[in-house]
Protein backbone atom coordinates (compact mmCIF):
# COMPACT_ATOMS: atom_id res chain seq x y z
CA UNK A 1 0.00 0.00 0.00
CA UNK A 2 1.77 3.63 -1.17
CA UNK A 3 0.81 5.83 2.14
CA UNK A 4 2.73 8.90 -0.17
CA UNK A 5 3.31 10.70 -3.52
CA UNK A 6 6.93 9.46 -3.47
CA UNK A 7 5.92 5.66 -2.74
CA UNK A 8 3.07 5.68 -5.36
CA UNK A 9 5.64 7.56 -8.10
CA UNK A 10 8.32 4.80 -7.03
CA UNK A 11 5.79 1.38 -7.18
CA UNK A 12 4.52 3.12 -10.64
CA UNK A 13 7.79 3.39 -12.09
CA UNK A 14 9.73 -0.11 -11.06
CA UNK A 15 6.61 -2.07 -12.04
CA UNK A 16 6.19 -0.39 -15.46
CA UNK A 17 2.81 0.81 -15.28
CA UNK A 18 0.11 3.31 -14.99
CA UNK A 19 -0.66 5.39 -11.86
CA UNK A 20 -4.65 4.04 -12.41
CA UNK A 21 -3.42 0.66 -12.59
CA UNK A 22 -1.62 0.94 -9.17
CA UNK A 23 -4.90 1.84 -7.58
CA UNK A 24 -6.76 -0.89 -9.02
CA UNK A 25 -4.15 -2.91 -7.91
CA UNK A 26 -4.22 -1.77 -3.96
CA UNK A 27 -8.26 -1.52 -4.43
CA UNK A 28 -8.57 -5.37 -5.08
CA UNK A 29 -5.99 -6.11 -2.33
CA UNK A 30 -7.58 -4.00 0.35
CA UNK A 31 -11.12 -5.21 -0.43
CA UNK A 32 -10.79 -7.97 -1.81
CA UNK A 33 -12.79 -8.30 -4.98
CA UNK A 34 -12.63 -8.21 -8.48
CA UNK A 35 -11.05 -5.91 -11.18
CA UNK A 36 -14.86 -6.33 -12.86
CA UNK A 37 -16.29 -5.70 -9.91
CA UNK A 38 -14.21 -2.53 -8.85
CA UNK A 39 -14.48 -1.40 -12.43
CA UNK A 40 -18.19 -1.93 -12.63
CA UNK A 41 -18.11 0.89 -9.62
CA UNK A 42 -16.31 3.70 -11.11
CA UNK A 43 -17.73 2.78 -14.40
CA UNK A 44 -21.60 3.92 -12.21
CA UNK A 45 -19.45 6.90 -11.19
CA UNK A 46 -18.52 7.89 -14.67
CA UNK A 47 -22.09 7.64 -15.33
CA UNK A 48 -23.56 10.34 -12.49
CA UNK A 49 -20.88 12.07 -13.30
CA UNK A 50 -21.71 12.41 -17.22
CA UNK A 51 -25.68 12.94 -16.50
CA UNK A 52 -24.37 15.93 -13.37
CA UNK A 53 -22.58 17.64 -16.43
CA UNK A 54 -25.65 17.03 -18.47
CA UNK A 55 -28.18 18.33 -16.58
CA UNK A 56 -26.09 21.34 -15.46
CA UNK A 57 -25.42 22.43 -19.01
CA UNK A 58 -29.58 22.35 -19.62
CA UNK A 59 -29.90 24.82 -16.55
CA UNK A 60 -30.76 24.09 -12.92
CA UNK A 61 -31.02 26.80 -10.47
CA UNK A 62 -30.46 26.25 -6.44
CA UNK A 63 -33.62 26.43 -3.76
CA UNK A 64 -31.77 29.52 -2.87
CA UNK A 65 -31.60 31.19 -5.42
CA UNK A 66 -27.50 31.82 -5.00
CA UNK A 67 -26.79 30.34 -8.01
CA UNK A 68 -27.84 28.38 -11.28
CA UNK A 69 -27.48 28.97 -15.03
CA UNK A 70 -23.40 29.96 -15.48
CA UNK A 71 -22.29 26.75 -17.28
CA UNK A 72 -25.22 27.27 -20.10
CA UNK A 73 -24.30 31.39 -20.34
CA UNK A 74 -20.52 29.65 -20.70
CA UNK A 75 -21.44 27.49 -23.42
CA UNK A 76 -23.32 30.01 -25.32
CA UNK A 77 -20.17 32.45 -24.83
CA UNK A 78 -17.99 29.61 -26.17
CA UNK A 79 -20.04 28.95 -29.06
CA UNK A 80 -19.78 32.20 -30.54
CA UNK A 81 -15.91 32.03 -30.49
CA UNK A 82 -14.83 35.86 -29.35
CA UNK A 83 -12.99 34.19 -26.09
CA UNK A 84 -9.39 35.16 -24.73
CA UNK A 85 -8.47 32.50 -23.19
CA UNK A 86 -8.96 28.72 -24.75
CA UNK A 87 -11.81 26.78 -25.45
CA UNK A 88 -11.19 23.88 -23.73
CA UNK A 89 -10.46 25.59 -20.67
CA UNK A 90 -13.51 27.20 -20.95
CA UNK A 91 -15.14 23.57 -21.61
CA UNK A 92 -13.64 22.06 -18.99
CA UNK A 93 -14.71 25.66 -16.71
CA UNK A 94 -18.31 25.27 -17.61
CA UNK A 95 -18.44 21.59 -17.46
CA UNK A 96 -17.40 22.07 -13.35
CA UNK A 97 -19.70 24.99 -13.02
CA UNK A 98 -22.55 22.61 -14.29
CA UNK A 99 -21.36 19.84 -12.21
CA UNK A 100 -21.44 21.84 -9.09
CA UNK A 101 -24.94 23.73 -9.95
CA UNK A 102 -26.31 20.28 -9.94
CA UNK A 103 -25.32 19.72 -6.37
CA UNK A 104 -26.04 22.98 -5.00
CA UNK A 105 -29.59 22.53 -6.47
CA UNK A 106 -29.88 19.07 -4.46
CA UNK A 107 -29.35 17.56 -7.56
CA UNK A 108 -26.84 13.65 -7.86
CA UNK A 109 -23.50 14.01 -8.27
CA UNK A 110 -20.71 11.61 -7.42
CA UNK A 111 -18.66 13.16 -4.60
CA UNK A 112 -14.77 13.27 -5.98
CA UNK A 113 -13.52 14.14 -3.37
CA UNK A 114 -16.26 16.23 -1.63
CA UNK A 115 -19.50 17.23 -3.09
CA UNK A 116 -18.60 21.25 -2.65
CA UNK A 117 -15.64 20.32 -5.21
CA UNK A 118 -17.45 17.54 -7.16
CA UNK A 119 -17.13 19.86 -10.33
CA UNK A 120 -13.43 19.68 -10.87
CA UNK A 121 -12.48 16.25 -12.01
CA UNK A 122 -15.65 15.57 -14.08
CA UNK A 123 -15.28 19.02 -15.42
CA UNK A 124 -11.84 18.35 -17.35
CA UNK A 125 -12.62 14.63 -17.51
CA UNK A 126 -15.38 15.69 -20.22
CA UNK A 127 -13.25 18.61 -21.66
CA UNK A 128 -10.12 16.81 -22.20
CA UNK A 129 -12.00 13.80 -23.70
CA UNK A 130 -13.23 15.97 -26.70
CA UNK A 131 -9.63 16.77 -27.56
CA UNK A 132 -7.66 13.04 -26.46
CA UNK A 133 -10.71 10.72 -27.53
CA UNK A 134 -10.26 8.13 -24.89
CA UNK A 135 -11.56 4.95 -24.89
CA UNK A 136 -13.96 4.44 -21.64
CA UNK A 137 -11.46 2.68 -19.96
CA UNK A 138 -9.52 5.40 -20.44
CA UNK A 139 -11.98 7.82 -18.81
CA UNK A 140 -12.92 5.15 -15.85
CA UNK A 141 -8.65 4.89 -15.42
CA UNK A 142 -8.55 8.81 -15.34
CA UNK A 143 -11.13 8.21 -12.20
CA UNK A 144 -8.87 6.14 -10.63
CA UNK A 145 -5.50 8.59 -11.45
CA UNK A 146 -7.29 11.09 -9.53
CA UNK A 147 -8.55 8.81 -6.86
CA UNK A 148 -4.86 7.59 -6.07
CA UNK A 149 -3.33 11.05 -5.82
CA UNK A 150 -6.73 12.34 -3.36
CA UNK A 151 -5.84 8.97 -1.51
CA UNK A 152 -2.86 10.13 -0.22
CA UNK A 153 -3.95 13.80 0.39
CA UNK A 154 -7.09 12.09 2.41
CA UNK A 155 -4.93 10.42 4.64
CA UNK A 156 -1.79 12.81 5.38
CA UNK A 157 -3.90 15.96 5.17
CA UNK A 158 -7.29 16.36 4.54
CA UNK A 159 -10.12 16.59 2.04
CA UNK A 160 -12.28 18.93 4.26
CA UNK A 161 -12.96 22.37 4.08
CA UNK A 162 -14.48 22.22 7.69
CA UNK A 163 -10.73 20.72 8.57
CA UNK A 164 -8.77 22.14 6.16
CA UNK A 165 -10.12 24.92 4.26
CA UNK A 166 -11.10 25.04 0.52
CA UNK A 167 -7.36 24.44 -0.19
CA UNK A 168 -8.02 20.92 0.79
CA UNK A 169 -11.25 20.38 -0.66
CA UNK A 170 -11.17 21.92 -4.72
CA UNK A 171 -7.19 22.10 -3.64
CA UNK A 172 -7.64 18.69 -3.81
CA UNK A 173 -9.35 17.83 -6.35
CA UNK A 174 -7.58 20.49 -9.03
CA UNK A 175 -4.54 18.45 -8.21
CA UNK A 176 -6.11 15.29 -8.45
CA UNK A 177 -7.56 16.05 -11.90
CA UNK A 178 -4.11 17.90 -13.16
CA UNK A 179 -2.48 14.25 -12.27
CA UNK A 180 -5.30 12.38 -14.05
CA UNK A 181 -5.15 14.87 -17.14
CA UNK A 182 -1.71 14.43 -17.68
CA UNK A 183 -1.64 10.22 -17.52
CA UNK A 184 -4.88 10.43 -20.20
CA UNK A 185 -2.60 12.91 -22.28
CA UNK A 186 0.53 10.09 -22.04
CA UNK A 187 2.63 12.01 -19.56
CA UNK A 188 4.89 10.03 -17.19
CA UNK A 189 3.72 9.07 -13.22
CA UNK A 190 6.39 11.46 -12.57
CA UNK A 191 4.72 14.32 -14.42
CA UNK A 192 1.46 13.25 -12.82
CA UNK A 193 2.95 14.11 -9.45
CA UNK A 194 4.55 17.75 -10.80
CA UNK A 195 1.41 18.72 -11.89
CA UNK A 196 -0.28 17.62 -8.74
CA UNK A 197 2.11 19.74 -7.21
CA UNK A 198 2.04 22.63 -9.12
CA UNK A 199 -1.82 22.79 -9.00
CA UNK A 200 -2.14 22.17 -5.33
CA UNK A 201 0.64 25.60 -4.74
CA UNK A 202 -1.07 27.31 -6.70
CA UNK A 203 -4.60 26.39 -4.50
CA UNK A 204 -2.47 26.89 -0.67
CA UNK A 205 -4.43 29.24 1.72
CA UNK A 206 -7.71 28.72 0.21
CA UNK A 207 -10.22 29.41 2.83
CA UNK A 208 -14.00 27.95 3.02
CA UNK A 209 -16.36 30.37 3.49
CA UNK A 210 -19.58 30.08 2.01
CA UNK A 211 -22.17 32.67 2.16
CA UNK A 212 -25.05 31.76 4.72
CA UNK A 213 -22.99 28.35 5.12
CA UNK A 214 -24.04 27.08 1.78
CA UNK A 215 -22.15 24.96 -0.52
CA UNK A 216 -22.99 27.62 -3.60
CA UNK A 217 -21.17 31.14 -3.58
CA UNK A 218 -18.61 31.06 -3.55
CA UNK A 219 -17.67 27.14 -4.63
CA UNK A 220 -19.29 26.98 -7.62
CA UNK A 221 -16.68 29.64 -9.14
CA UNK A 222 -13.64 28.00 -6.91
CA UNK A 223 -14.78 24.63 -8.90
CA UNK A 224 -14.36 26.81 -12.05
CA UNK A 225 -11.21 28.21 -11.85
CA UNK A 226 -9.83 24.74 -9.72
CA UNK A 227 -10.78 23.65 -13.00
CA UNK A 228 -9.07 25.83 -14.77
CA UNK A 229 -5.77 25.59 -12.87
CA UNK A 230 -5.94 21.66 -13.34
CA UNK A 231 -5.76 22.12 -17.08
CA UNK A 232 -3.12 24.89 -16.97
CA UNK A 233 -0.76 22.85 -14.50
CA UNK A 234 -1.44 19.34 -16.98
CA UNK A 235 -0.03 21.46 -19.84
CA UNK A 236 2.69 22.87 -17.38
CA UNK A 237 3.98 19.40 -16.50
CA UNK A 238 3.28 17.65 -19.98
CA UNK A 239 5.89 20.54 -20.84
CA UNK A 240 8.75 19.31 -18.88
CA UNK A 241 8.12 22.04 -15.91
CA UNK A 242 9.06 21.06 -12.57
CA UNK A 243 7.62 21.74 -9.17
CA UNK A 244 10.67 23.23 -6.88
CA UNK A 245 9.18 21.81 -3.76
CA UNK A 246 7.88 18.18 -3.90
CA UNK A 247 4.59 17.06 -4.10
CA UNK A 248 4.36 15.28 -0.65
CA UNK A 249 5.65 18.55 0.95
CA UNK A 250 3.58 20.57 -0.64
CA UNK A 251 0.45 18.15 0.27
CA UNK A 252 2.26 18.56 4.09
CA UNK A 253 2.48 22.18 3.71
CA UNK A 254 -1.25 22.32 2.99
CA UNK A 255 -1.88 20.19 6.22
CA UNK A 256 -0.18 22.62 8.25
CA UNK A 257 -1.98 25.34 6.94
CA UNK A 258 -5.11 24.20 7.15
CA UNK A 259 -3.76 23.55 11.06
CA UNK A 260 -3.20 26.85 11.31
CA UNK A 261 -5.77 28.71 9.64
CA UNK A 262 -8.58 30.22 11.83
CA UNK A 263 -11.76 28.38 12.85
CA UNK A 264 -14.09 31.47 10.90
CA UNK A 265 -12.62 30.09 7.99
CA UNK A 266 -13.12 26.61 8.10
CA UNK A 267 -16.71 26.27 6.87
CA UNK A 268 -18.29 28.34 9.65
CA UNK A 269 -20.13 31.14 7.65
CA UNK A 270 -18.00 33.31 10.25
CA UNK A 271 -15.33 34.59 7.71
CA UNK A 272 -14.26 35.97 5.11
CA UNK A 273 -16.92 36.25 2.09
CA UNK A 274 -20.05 34.88 4.35
CA UNK A 275 -18.97 37.76 6.55
CA UNK A 276 -19.23 40.42 3.98
CA UNK A 277 -22.22 43.03 3.86
CA UNK A 278 -23.45 41.17 1.12
CA UNK A 279 -22.89 37.47 2.49
CA UNK A 280 -24.52 38.79 5.28
CA UNK A 281 -27.36 40.16 4.04
CA UNK A 282 -28.10 37.11 2.13
CA UNK A 283 -28.03 34.82 5.18
CA UNK A 284 -30.44 37.24 6.65
CA UNK A 285 -33.03 36.92 3.41
CA UNK A 286 -32.09 33.14 2.67
CA UNK A 287 -32.34 31.93 6.49
CA UNK A 288 -35.27 35.16 7.55
CA UNK A 289 -32.42 35.03 10.81
CA UNK A 290 -31.28 38.84 12.38
CA UNK A 291 -28.76 40.26 10.22
CA UNK A 292 -25.14 39.66 11.33
CA UNK A 293 -22.46 42.40 11.49
CA UNK A 294 -19.75 41.33 9.28
CA UNK A 295 -16.22 41.19 11.10
CA UNK B 1 -4.95 5.12 7.88
CA UNK B 2 -8.50 6.95 7.72
CA UNK B 3 -9.36 6.12 4.33
CA UNK B 4 -8.42 2.75 2.74
CA UNK B 5 -10.50 2.87 -0.65
CA UNK B 6 -10.60 4.70 -3.57
CA UNK B 7 -14.24 4.80 -3.67
CA UNK B 8 -13.86 6.69 -0.23
CA UNK B 9 -12.57 9.73 -2.57
CA UNK B 10 -14.24 9.19 -5.69
CA UNK B 11 -17.61 8.91 -4.27
CA UNK B 12 -20.21 8.82 -2.86
CA UNK B 13 -22.75 8.70 -4.86
CA UNK B 14 -25.26 10.77 -3.52
CA UNK B 15 -28.20 14.11 -3.45
CA UNK B 16 -26.41 17.26 -3.27
CA UNK B 17 -25.05 19.71 -1.85
CA UNK B 18 -22.49 18.88 0.82
CA UNK B 19 -20.75 15.34 1.20
CA UNK B 20 -19.52 16.02 4.87
CA UNK B 21 -23.23 17.62 5.68
CA UNK B 22 -25.55 15.43 3.61
CA UNK B 23 -23.97 12.25 2.57
CA UNK B 24 -22.33 11.78 5.91
CA UNK B 25 -25.39 12.93 7.79
CA UNK B 26 -27.32 10.55 5.78
CA UNK B 27 -25.05 7.73 7.00
CA UNK B 28 -25.06 8.39 10.97
CA UNK B 29 -29.07 8.04 10.68
CA UNK B 30 -28.79 4.70 8.95
CA UNK B 31 -26.03 3.10 11.11
CA UNK B 32 -28.56 4.11 14.23
CA UNK B 33 -31.27 2.61 12.37
CA UNK B 34 -29.69 -0.02 11.37
CA UNK B 35 -28.13 -0.60 15.06
CA UNK B 36 -31.42 0.22 16.50
CA UNK B 37 -32.54 -2.71 14.24
CA UNK B 38 -36.58 -0.95 13.28
CA UNK B 39 -37.70 1.78 12.40
CA UNK B 40 -37.90 4.24 15.59
CA UNK B 41 -41.13 5.79 17.22
CA UNK B 42 -39.45 9.16 17.53
CA UNK B 43 -36.02 10.85 17.15
CA UNK B 44 -34.46 13.64 18.74
CA UNK B 45 -31.53 14.79 16.80
CA UNK B 46 -28.78 17.13 18.36
CA UNK B 47 -26.43 19.31 15.77
CA UNK B 48 -22.98 20.62 16.75
CA UNK B 49 -20.38 23.08 15.26
CA UNK B 50 -20.95 23.68 11.61
CA UNK B 51 -23.92 20.71 11.57
CA UNK B 52 -25.31 23.18 14.06
CA UNK B 53 -24.89 26.25 12.15
CA UNK B 54 -25.40 25.17 8.83
CA UNK B 55 -27.52 22.31 8.90
CA UNK B 56 -30.95 23.98 7.38
CA UNK B 57 -29.26 25.42 4.18
CA UNK B 58 -27.38 21.99 3.69
CA UNK B 59 -30.47 19.37 3.93
CA UNK B 60 -28.49 17.73 7.38
CA UNK B 61 -31.71 17.76 8.53
CA UNK B 62 -33.11 16.09 5.75
CA UNK B 63 -30.48 14.06 5.48
CA UNK B 64 -30.03 12.33 8.41
CA UNK B 65 -34.02 11.70 8.98
CA UNK B 66 -33.30 10.14 5.59
CA UNK B 67 -31.05 7.83 6.94
CA UNK B 68 -33.30 7.02 10.13
CA UNK B 69 -35.72 5.98 7.42
CA UNK B 70 -32.89 3.80 5.99
CA UNK B 71 -32.11 5.56 2.91
CA UNK B 72 -29.07 5.42 0.95
CA UNK B 73 -26.55 8.46 0.18
CA UNK B 74 -28.39 8.92 -3.12
CA UNK B 75 -31.68 8.10 -2.66
CA UNK B 76 -34.02 11.11 -3.72
CA UNK B 77 -36.64 10.40 -1.26
CA UNK B 78 -33.92 12.16 0.83
CA UNK B 79 -35.36 15.53 -0.07
CA UNK B 80 -39.18 14.96 1.43
CA UNK B 81 -38.13 12.62 4.20
CA UNK B 82 -39.47 15.11 6.99
CA UNK B 83 -42.74 14.61 5.29
CA UNK B 84 -42.35 10.68 4.76
CA UNK B 85 -41.07 10.70 8.00
CA UNK B 86 -44.31 12.07 9.44
CA UNK B 87 -46.58 10.52 7.19
CA UNK B 88 -45.13 7.26 9.04
CA UNK B 89 -45.77 8.69 12.56
CA UNK B 90 -41.86 9.18 13.31
CA UNK B 91 -42.45 12.37 14.95
CA UNK B 92 -38.54 14.41 15.01
CA UNK B 93 -37.07 16.88 16.99
CA UNK B 94 -33.85 18.77 16.34
CA UNK B 95 -31.44 20.51 18.69
CA UNK B 96 -29.11 23.40 18.03
CA UNK B 97 -26.03 22.54 20.71
CA UNK B 98 -23.68 25.29 21.37
CA UNK B 99 -21.24 22.83 23.05
CA UNK B 100 -17.66 22.64 21.52
CA UNK B 101 -16.82 19.14 20.39
CA UNK B 102 -13.58 17.63 19.20
CA UNK B 103 -14.98 17.31 15.58
CA UNK B 104 -16.86 20.20 13.68
CA UNK B 105 -19.35 18.26 12.06
CA UNK B 106 -20.84 16.14 15.24
CA UNK B 107 -24.29 14.76 15.41
CA UNK B 108 -26.14 13.08 18.32
CA UNK B 109 -29.06 10.91 17.64
CA UNK B 110 -31.85 9.51 20.47
CA UNK B 111 -34.01 7.26 18.69
CA UNK B 112 -36.97 5.17 20.15
CA UNK B 113 -39.81 3.09 20.52
CA UNK B 114 -42.05 1.57 22.81
CA UNK B 115 -39.29 -1.32 23.55
CA UNK B 116 -36.48 0.77 23.57
CA UNK B 117 -33.99 3.60 22.84
CA UNK B 118 -30.87 4.26 21.31
CA UNK B 119 -28.21 6.70 21.76
CA UNK B 120 -25.77 7.01 19.13
CA UNK B 121 -22.45 9.93 18.43
CA UNK B 122 -21.66 10.45 14.76
CA UNK B 123 -19.33 12.65 13.21
CA UNK B 124 -19.00 13.19 9.73
CA UNK B 125 -14.60 13.73 8.65
CA UNK B 126 -15.20 14.67 4.79
CA UNK B 127 -16.22 13.17 1.89
CA UNK B 128 -19.04 11.23 3.54
CA UNK B 129 -16.82 9.42 5.26
CA UNK B 130 -18.17 8.93 9.24
CA UNK B 131 -17.34 7.80 12.18
CA UNK B 132 -19.10 6.28 15.03
CA UNK B 133 -17.86 7.55 18.36
CA UNK B 134 -20.55 6.86 21.23
CA UNK B 135 -23.11 4.25 21.39
CA UNK B 136 -25.56 4.53 24.67
CA UNK B 137 -22.41 6.45 26.67
CA UNK B 138 -19.74 4.11 25.20
CA UNK B 139 -16.83 5.62 23.51
CA UNK B 140 -16.02 3.74 20.35
CA UNK B 141 -14.32 3.80 17.08
CA UNK B 142 -15.93 2.32 13.95
CA UNK B 143 -14.52 3.12 10.63
CA UNK B 144 -17.73 1.88 8.93
CA UNK B 145 -15.40 0.35 6.33
CA UNK B 146 -16.48 -3.26 7.29
CA UNK B 147 -18.64 -5.09 8.38
CA UNK B 148 -19.06 -4.57 12.70
CA UNK B 149 -20.17 -6.46 15.39
CA UNK B 150 -21.71 -4.87 18.24
CA UNK B 151 -21.76 -6.97 21.27
CA UNK B 152 -23.69 -5.40 24.27
CA UNK B 153 -22.30 -7.84 27.59
CA UNK B 154 -21.93 -8.18 31.24
CA UNK B 155 -18.14 -7.68 32.22
CA UNK B 156 -16.94 -11.00 33.13
CA UNK B 157 -14.32 -13.54 32.49
CA UNK B 158 -14.76 -15.50 29.33
CA UNK B 159 -17.09 -13.32 27.65
CA UNK B 160 -14.60 -11.76 24.78
CA UNK B 161 -13.41 -15.79 24.47
CA UNK B 162 -16.42 -16.71 23.86
CA UNK B 163 -17.44 -14.25 21.06
CA UNK B 164 -13.84 -14.51 19.51
CA UNK B 165 -14.42 -18.73 19.94
CA UNK B 166 -17.65 -18.31 17.85
CA UNK B 167 -16.30 -16.06 15.05
CA UNK B 168 -13.33 -18.22 14.79
CA UNK B 169 -15.15 -21.36 14.33
CA UNK B 170 -16.94 -19.66 11.15
CA UNK B 171 -13.93 -18.21 10.00
CA UNK B 172 -14.69 -15.06 10.69
CA UNK B 173 -11.44 -13.08 10.60
CA UNK B 174 -11.59 -9.84 13.46
CA UNK B 175 -9.73 -6.63 11.89
CA UNK B 176 -10.27 -4.17 14.73
CA UNK B 177 -11.42 -4.66 18.41
CA UNK B 178 -12.27 -2.29 21.56
CA UNK B 179 -13.86 -3.74 24.33
CA UNK B 180 -14.87 -0.46 26.95
CA UNK B 181 -17.27 -0.80 29.53
CA UNK B 182 -18.87 1.50 32.39
CA UNK B 183 -17.87 0.28 35.46
CA UNK B 184 -15.85 -3.30 36.53
CA UNK B 185 -18.49 -5.72 36.84
CA UNK B 186 -21.05 -3.58 34.49
CA UNK B 187 -22.23 -3.63 31.08
CA UNK B 188 -19.45 -3.45 28.60
CA UNK B 189 -18.96 -2.88 24.38
CA UNK B 190 -17.76 -5.17 22.21
CA UNK B 191 -16.92 -3.51 19.23
CA UNK B 192 -15.78 -5.74 16.54
CA UNK B 193 -14.88 -5.21 12.77
CA UNK B 194 -14.50 -8.78 10.65
CA UNK B 195 -13.48 -8.84 7.07
CA UNK B 196 -16.49 -11.20 6.25
CA UNK B 197 -19.98 -11.10 5.82
CA UNK B 198 -22.06 -12.28 9.30
CA UNK B 199 -24.80 -14.76 8.68
CA UNK B 200 -27.82 -14.92 11.12
CA UNK B 201 -26.27 -18.19 12.29
CA UNK B 202 -23.41 -16.42 13.73
CA UNK B 203 -25.09 -13.63 15.31
CA UNK B 204 -27.88 -16.33 17.13
CA UNK B 205 -25.01 -18.30 17.82
CA UNK B 206 -23.22 -15.38 19.80
CA UNK B 207 -26.77 -14.19 21.24
CA UNK B 208 -27.08 -17.79 23.10
CA UNK B 209 -23.57 -17.04 25.04
CA UNK B 210 -23.64 -16.69 28.77
CA UNK B 211 -23.35 -12.97 29.62
CA UNK B 212 -24.49 -11.61 26.13
CA UNK B 213 -26.87 -8.76 26.09
CA UNK B 214 -27.58 -7.96 22.61
CA UNK B 215 -25.92 -8.23 19.34
CA UNK B 216 -25.99 -6.27 16.42
CA UNK B 217 -24.28 -6.13 13.19
CA UNK B 218 -23.70 -3.20 10.29
CA UNK B 219 -22.85 -4.45 6.91
CA UNK B 220 -20.92 -1.41 5.01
Amino acid sequence: MFRNVAELIEIAQSSNKKISEIMIEQEMEFTGRTREEIFEQMDKNLTIMEQAVERGLEGVRSVSGLTGGDAVLLQKYIEKGNFLTGKNILDAVSKAVATNEVNAAMGTICATPTAGSAGVVPGTLFAVKNVLNPTREEMINFLFTSGAFGFVVANNASISGAAGGCQAEVGSASGMAAAAIVEMAGGTPDQCAQAMAITLKNMLGLVCDPVAGLVEVPCVKRNAMGAANAMVAADMALAGITSTIPCDEVIDAMYKIGLTMPTALKETAQGGLAATPTGRELEAKIFGVPLQKGD
Amino acid sequence: MKYKSVFDIIGPIMIGPSSSHTAGAARIGRVARSLFGRQPKWANISFYGSFAKTYKGHGTDVAIVGGLLDFDTFDERIKTSLQIADSLGVSISFHEEDAVTDHPNTAKVVIGDDDGELELVGISIGGGKIEITELNGFALKLSGNHPALLVVHDDRYGAIAGVANVLAKFAINIGHMEVSRKEKGQKALMTIEVDQNIDDAVIQELSALPNITQVTKIVD
